[in-house]
């Protein structure tokens, strides 16, 4: 054992580093191990049910497969798992659920960035601080009651306008999930634009550029890929929403890009079986874990693509 | 030109006289009176400059002069408020709340005080390159356009050829004219300082304002931008800032020692290096201080 200078040996003979007891020290080590552990437990319990969630899917779907082709799966435009003569051709769930999206991006983009650019650029610290809990507001409303708006509010509103829309339609959910997105798509996009350093702004009001010309063409450049990634992401939550669908859009499984007729989401196609009464073990059944893999892989590569954007922009400075 | 700007210039003359005559390049004005000693124009003055960050009071009752087409270097130490005057030319403190001025700083010829100019107006006239290269995430030749394309400029083929004059301008033409759309961050960082000394010269600013454009680069692409200030000199008039004490003695004409928000020294870089007035100017140039 190395000698230890007298100094720090203290009365007891107790050994002192720094002015700590070794018993101190050795219950210190401890209790920074079970944190450790505590810790990494949670951080891999998400991953397990992440995986778990993941093998299901894809267990119950193999069945399903062995019966419907995947040909016939990706090709067919008719969904009709009940009917006698049983048609999967998954692509009916997927054009509704696309519209829908992309009438919610058409919503958020343009409101999105606009808000993005006042909060970020125009708007003192003080109105920015009063905006942004209003903006966590409309993220905090549950998704059944931008349901029920859609539905009971503005269909009938937009029915006095456009005469020809469908009480179940896709056009009122997507305009609805385009407002319930875009506190989301606004902040991300606002948090990209604030990172963008402040010399390079002063790049732009030194050429003699104006409040705007600043935000369009240096900051919006700069934070372009923190932007794209944040309507991505938005996307992705459309994509996966399924209350104001199942609500609003109707249940009837419609191949077609047409906003103003009613169609199933894939969402509201699974809420709508699960709520049934199906046989176990049934390919309707099956089909729902066919269908869920399918949403599940969309909103995966969405949120690749939105994280990889992510990723990069912090990078360019 | 108006008289007292005319006596102020005199006696700034009078005090370089020892040294060889630094105007032969000065523009000569039509209506100039002949003067036993030519007298430069001046571009700009500053007459009893205050500055306040909020409640700090970081510019004191400056006053200097920038004479057309010359390079005037402003030294001193960390915190002296050299940058702060600097941007005070082109208006940059606006940006932000809180910041005041008092006094004047007039233009010239059409004396007036840019103190009371709109900002947006004053750096139309007036470009900057900072400390840290800061090309926008465009091509090389869209930054360089940038300046020209807020002005009005539109055309094509003169677009062109600005930007081409200003990158030669900034002695990057030859390695930018291979790939002028390509990004500006694939330049090094030499690089791309000289891209923003081109993207100021491309609207041929009336004065350049450079705030320490070298500290941020090598050695040799610092004595690249310093080859290219000795180069510009006579044909532009520049404003520097710099910690680097070696360097103004290098490219400046005239030289400005500033000392705790005050301006304690101005005048030929010459005679400023090597018969300082104040001892302060004296301490800091021998390296006693800062």
């Amino acid at each position: 054992m190395p000698s230890i200078p007298s100094s720090v040996v203290d009365a007891d003979n107790e050994c002192l580093i720094g002015g700590a007891s070794e018993a101190f020290l050795c219950r210190r080590a401890f209790w920074n191990r079970v944190a450790a552990w505590l810790l990494f437990t949670a951080a891999a319990a998400s991953v397990l049910v992440t995986l778990g969630i993941v093998y299901v899917l894809i267990r119950d779907s193999i069945p399903f497969f062995e019966q419907v082709p995947l040909s016939e799966f990706l090709t067919d435009t008719q969904w009709t798992p009940v009917f006698k003569n049983a048609r999967f051709g998954v692509m009916t769930l997927v054009s509704a659920t696309l519209t829908v999206a992309a009438i919610a991006l058409v919503v958020a983009i343009p409101a999105g960035l606009g808000l993005a650019i006042f909060l970020s650029e125009y708007a003192n610290p003080k109105l920015r601080e009063a905006v942004k809990p209003f903006l966590e507001l409309l993220e905090g409303v549950p998704t059944v009651v931008y349901g029920f708006f859609a539905l009971l509010f503005l269909t009938p509103m937009l029915q006095t306008v456009i005469p020809g829309l469908s009480g179940f339609n896709l056009l009122a959910p997507g305009l609805v999930m385009g407002i319930m997105i875009l506190p989301y798509t606004a902040s991300v996009s606002e948090d990209a634009m604030r990172s963008v350093p402040m010399g390079l702004r002063e790049a732009g009001y030194a050429l003699g550029f104006s409040r705007f010309r600043v935000a369009a063409q240096v900051v919006i450049p700069a934070a372009l890929s923190g932007i794209t990634a944040a309507f991505i992401l938005g996307m992705s939550r459309a994509v996966g929403e399924t209350m104001v669908v199942a609500i609003a859009a109707g249940q009837n499984p419609n191949f077609g890009f047409d906003p103003l007729e009613g169609a199933a989401t894939i969402t509201a196609y699974i809420v709508q079986m699960a709520m049934g009464d199906l046989p176990h073990g049934s390919i309707a059944y099956q089909s729902v874990f066919a269908a869920g893999l399918v949403l599940f892989l969309i909103t995966l590569l969405f949120n690749l693509i939105g994280f990889y954007l992510r990723r990069r922009f912090r990078e360019v400075y | 030109m108006r008289n007292s700007t005319k006596t102020r210039v005199k006696l700034l003359m009078n005090e370089m006289t020892s040294s060889p005559h630094p105007f032969g390049a000065t523009r000569q004005r039509q209506d100039a009176q002949p003067e036993p000693v030519s007298a430069p124009a001046l571009r700009a003055e500053v007459r009893n400059l205050d500055f306040w960050y909020g409640a700090t009071h970081t510019l004191k009752s400056v006053s200097m002069a920038v004479v057309d087409c010359k390079v005037t270097a402003v030294i001193g130490a960390s915190g002296c408020g050299k940058s702060t005057l600097l941007r005070c030319f082109n208006r940059m403190h606006d940006l932000y709340p809180g910041n005041r001025y008092a006094g004047e700083i007039q233009l010239y010829p059409e004396d007036r005080n840019l103190i009371e100019m709109d900002p947006g107006m004053v750096r139309l006239r007036i470009g900057m390159v900072f400390q840290k290269p800061n090309p926008f995430p465009k091509s090389i030749f869209e930054n360089v356009a940038a300046g020209l394309r807020v002005r009005g400029v539109n055309g094509k083929s003169l677009l062109y050829e600005r930007v081409e004059q200003a990158l030669r301008g900034a002695a990057l033409w030859d390695e930018a004219k291979d790939r002028l759309h390509d990004s500006a961050y694939g330049l090094s960082g030499g690089q791309q300082q000289r891209l923003c000394i081109a993207r100021a010269l491309a609207p041929q600013p009336d004065i350049l304002l450079l705030d320490e454009p070298t500290s941020a680069l090598d050695p040799i692409a610092t004595a690249k931008i310093e080859d290219l200030l000795t180069v510009l000199r006579n044909t532009v008039t520049v404003v520097i800032v710099t910690h680097n004490m070696q360097q103004a003695a290098r490219i400046s004409d005239f030289t400005a020692y500033m000392h705790l928000g005050k301006l304690v020294e101005y005048g030929v870089t010459e005679k400023v290096f090597t018969t300082p007035q104040s001892p302060l100017t004296n301490d800091y140039i021998t390296g006693r201080f800062g």
